[in-house]
């Protein structure tokens, strides 16, 4: 199959540094004293611990449940003893803890008792439900669970296999596809069989011929029809939109899925992943790292979900001027706060960064509106002009140029000639914004609340007078009836106070509500600030 | 603590500019060998006198001195300025150029960046504005000897006979209309434009050799020299083919020795021109349209300057009506 590749606007081609970590096979790494295992997995979910402390616990076996539509389960990465189940810090650029099991490894390493998953016989829901439970999900750093984005059955014909990895040097893919090419392939086809997809495009960048080639005679031994498309090494190429787009020239805008336009994207790893939870019934425990840059022997290892940072680090042998530590790649990875943080499921490199290898960025200059960060963003803005706009705290113009397409992959501050840390100002920029919605959203709340408050007590209060109203029509009535003989007219006041009273009521129903819109009306006029992109 | 990314292109400021004074190189030596070498001496006058106002305007804004002298662009504008300006202009009035150029028009606005307009430009505009006579005084087109040119530079009185500036600068006392005999004179003269005339040929192909070095070492991208020369061989062209008595043909146009340093080294300064691909082409359209315009009708010879300032004005709006689009948006390009 010939397939036609398509450009994508902008990109950098850093300096790859792929050698270092590429050369050496994947190697296990051993165990450590204790495993650190985070139940909480994104902002959104946390898992529910379903076990105690001083509990016995297979490597495998659940010790969270998954919770709520985007929660997936966590497991012990190996056989031992719970230990403790606290809050301990995270590899994050924050730091902040959450609640961790803690297990202490007896060394056995004995699993549950693991069953293959039979799809034609539970069928595609089972299965889903299947791949939650064993924690699967996107392992190319995003670790979105898998079973949420299987789960838009319907209209994907398209599915992409990520194997571009364009980070600078990150390799775990490329050694992973290079040493199980067959299984990645078949976690490929298992993945696309639940999507019920119709054609299968693999994009891996040039710079890998090995794992290309690898890939190519893993789908030839398997008869497969698989496309592998090798695309121009690139940075961010492994961005899912960008891949989408070279591959099949579909575009997906900010804050729209890949399903939505028949496509759905996996990363390499994720399908590996996947394959072992259904072939082998193997939760997902480990994943592979890549440990490189300033150190003695720079490799790929997998590692147990929960490792201590510090401790494999010592794997890899720092050099002594190694001054931080990152998690990710250099272009949109962090430094890492501490290193007595564990190894978690989106953690695909940790890199020693020394003062020769990635140099503090020189001073500062003003920004010369060169271009050259437009030329390069393949989000197609204008980074500049949103530097000025976030530099101004115009956070208005900002967003009306777009600034949450911006997917900040670092290519404007990369190229750019006055050293501007053009990321960290859109940072600022989209977290100032989000705090101010947040602001306004309580505000708005708060109004509505007191508002409403203001119209019940209006309200209560004109009913009040309207009873007593009719109380005393009905007193004076009955006065004058006693008084004197009864007349027809008598009970008229009495029948039509009430009546008043109603009308009295609704008119001033419709006042405060009017008054409530109005008010409602003149604020939103004063916000230029929707949400709506 | 520093964020991702964490490395860097090696690419600086300094590294921008030197690479477009380099490319000036083949334009200035081509000056000093058709003109003579008195453009060289107001060179170093120029450039002395940038950095020495930008060092001290830096110093009493109470910033860093070192850095911003060291981006050399103070000394692009500089020789920006020097190469609008005739050779021989006086010592005084390339210093006061540049200083216009530098402290009111670069460094008032807030220093680099910032300036809506062309440092350049103002200054080639305040001094035609203020100095017409001097600044319409250019050597003879056969050269003059570098003997003279010094006394010209450095000396104080000035011995304009022979010096067929005077001629044109009549003419445009006099007020300057299309049709009108002075046209045809201007036309031959050397006044016309910052450079012009016959024997000026040698040194816009200097500048075009430069400017093909800046698109290739991607300091500049095509929009603005294409739609600069386009524009203007277009309407030249035009009017030339409707009625070549009055009006000059576009290979005249363009081989003035401005339209070339213009094309790929004025309307191509990225600080005070649009940014975005489309607003580029209407920005340096609209430029040489203005040029055109008032080198045939307008009061002065060279309307290049004021094309500049002119459309720098109209940089905000040009920018904003032409947003590219972003990814994603308006669908997929297949
Ligand atoms: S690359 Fe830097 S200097 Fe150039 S326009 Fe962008 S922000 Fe400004
Ligand atoms: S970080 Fe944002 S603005 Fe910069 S290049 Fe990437 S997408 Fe564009």
């Amino acid at each position: 199959m010939i397939a036609r590749l398509f450009k994508f606007h902008g990109g950098v081609a850093p300096e790859g540094h792929k050698d270092e970590s590429a050369g050496t096979p994947i190697r296990r790494a051993p165990l450590p004293s204790r495993l650190v295992v985070p139940l909480r997995q994104s902002p959104r979910t946390t898992a529910r611990c379903c076990v105690e402390v001083g509990q016995k616990v297979l490597k495998g076996q659940r010790i969270g449940e998954a919770e709520g539509g985007f929660g997936t389960a966590v497991h012990a990465p190996t056989s031992g003893t719970v230990v403790d189940f606290a809050p301990y810090p995270m590899a994050h650029p924050s730091g902040l803890p959450t609640r961790c099991v803690v297990i202490e490894p007896d060394g056995e390493e004995r699993w549950i008792e693991r069953t293959p998953f039979d799809i034609d016989a539970a069928g595609r829901d089972a299965a889903l439900a299947w791949l939650r439970d064993c924690g699967v999900v996107g392992l190319g750093g995003a670790a979105f669970p898998s079973h949420v984005k299987l789960g838009s059955s319907g209209g994907v014909d398209t599915l992409i296999l990520n194997g571009a990895e364009c980070e600078p040097w990150i390799t775990c893919d490329d050694r992973l596809m290079r040493e199980r090419a067959a299984e990645v392939l078949a976690g490929a086809r298992i993945l696309f069989r639940l999507i019920g997809a119709r054609e299968l495009l693999i994009g891996i960048e040039d710079n890998k011929p090995e794992a290309i080639a690898a890939m190519r005679a893993a789908a030839r031994d398997a008869g497969d029809e698989a496309s592998i498309l090798p695309v121009p090494a690139l940075y961010p190429m492994g961005g899912e939109k960008q891949l989408i787009r070279a591959l099949t020239g579909i575009e997906i805008p900010y804050g729209r899925f890949g399903a939505e336009y028949g496509v759905q994207c996996f990363n390499v790893g994720t399908a590996h992943a996947a394959w072992r939870a259904i072939v082998h019934g193997e939760p997902l425990v480990d994943r592979i790292v890549t440990l490189t840059g300033n150190v003695a022997h720079a490799g790929n290892w997998e590692v147990l979900i929960g490792t201590p940072i510090d401790e494999l680090l010592a794997l890899a042998g720092p050099a002594a001027d190694t001054d931080r530590w990152l998690m990710g790649g250099p272009m949109m990875g962090f430094a890492l706060p501490r290193l007595d943080v564990p190894v978690i499921k989106a953690c695909n490199c940790i890199i020693a960064a020394s003062p020769t290898l990635m140099p503090p960025p020189p001073p500062e200059q003003p920004c010369i509106r060169c271009g050259e960060c437009a030329r390069a963003c393949p989000a197609e803005l204008q980074p500049f002009e949103l530097y000025w706009f976030s530099r101004a705290r115009n956070f208005d113009k900002a967003r009306d140029y777009h600034l949450f397409d911006c997917i900040e992959c670092g290519c404007c501050a990369y190229v750019c000639p006055s050293h501007i840390p053009l990321v960290d100002y859109y940072r600022f920029a989209k977290s100032e914004i989000v705090a101010r919605e947040r602001d306004r959203n309580a505000a708005d709340q708060a109004r509505e609340r007191f508002e409403f408050r203001n119209f019940r007590q209006d309200r209560e209060k004109e009913e009040k007078a309207a009873r007593f109203a009719a109380k005393a029509a009905e007193t004076r009535a009955r006065a004058a009836g006693e008084a004197t003989a009864e007349t027809p007219a008598a009970g008229a006041p009495a029948a039509a106070s009430p009546g008043d009273a109603a009308d009295k009521k609704k008119a001033l129903i419709a006042a405060a509500l009017a008054r409530a819109q109005a008010q409602k009306a003149a604020a939103a006029a004063h916000d230029t600030e929707d949400p709506a992109p | 603590m520093i964020h991702s990314p964490y490395i860097r292109k090696p690419a600086s400021v300094q590294r921008v500019m030197g690479l477009v004074l380099l490319a000036l190189l083949p334009g200035i030596a081509a000056y000093a060998h058709t003109v003579g070498a008195g453009i060289l001496v107001n060179l170093g006058i120029a450039t002395c006198t940038a950095l020495a106002a930008e060092a001290l305007v830096l110093a009493l804004r109470k910033r860093p001195v070192a850095i911003a002298l060291s981006d050399l662009s103070a000394v692009l504008s500089a020789w920006l300025v020097v190469l609008c300006f005739p050779p021989i202009a006086p010592w005084w009035l390339t210093m006061l150029g540049v200083t216009v150029a530098i402290v009111i028009a670069k460094q008032l606005y807030g220093g680099l960046g910032q300036n809506p307009f062309n440092p350049a430009m103002v200054a080639y505009c305040a001094m035609i504005v203020a100095y017409p006579a001097l600044m319409s005084q250019w050597p003879p087109a056969g050269g003059m000897d570098f003997g003279t040119q010094l006394g010209l530079i450095l000396g104080g009185a000035r011995d304009i006979d022979g010096l067929t500036g005077a001629t044109a600068l009549d003419a445009l006392r006099t007020g300057l209309h299309a049709g009108a005999g002075p046209v045809d004179v201007l036309r031959q003269g050397p006044a016309f434009g910052f450079l012009g005339g016959s024997g000026w040929e040698w040194i816009a192909l200097g500048y075009l050799a430069g400017g093909l070095f800046l698109l290739a070492a991607r300091v500049i991208t095509w929009h603005m020299p294409a739609a600069f020369i386009a524009t203007l061989s277009l309407v030249s062209g035009l009017f030339w083919l409707v009625d070549p008595a009055r009006f000059a043909s576009p290979l005249f146009h363009l081989a003035s020795g401005g339209a070339m340093l213009a094309a790929f080294f004025i309307v191509t300064d990225p600080v005070s021109g649009a940014t975005t691909p489309r607003g580029k082409l209407i920005f340096a359209a609209g430029v040489a349209l203005v040029a055109w315009t008032i080198r045939n009708f307008g009061a002065y010879p060279e309307g290049i300057a004021f094309g500049v300032l002119l459309m720098n004005l109209c940089v905000p709006l040009i920018d904003m009506k032409t947003q590219p689009r972003v990814f994603g948006h308006r669908g997929g390009r297949r």
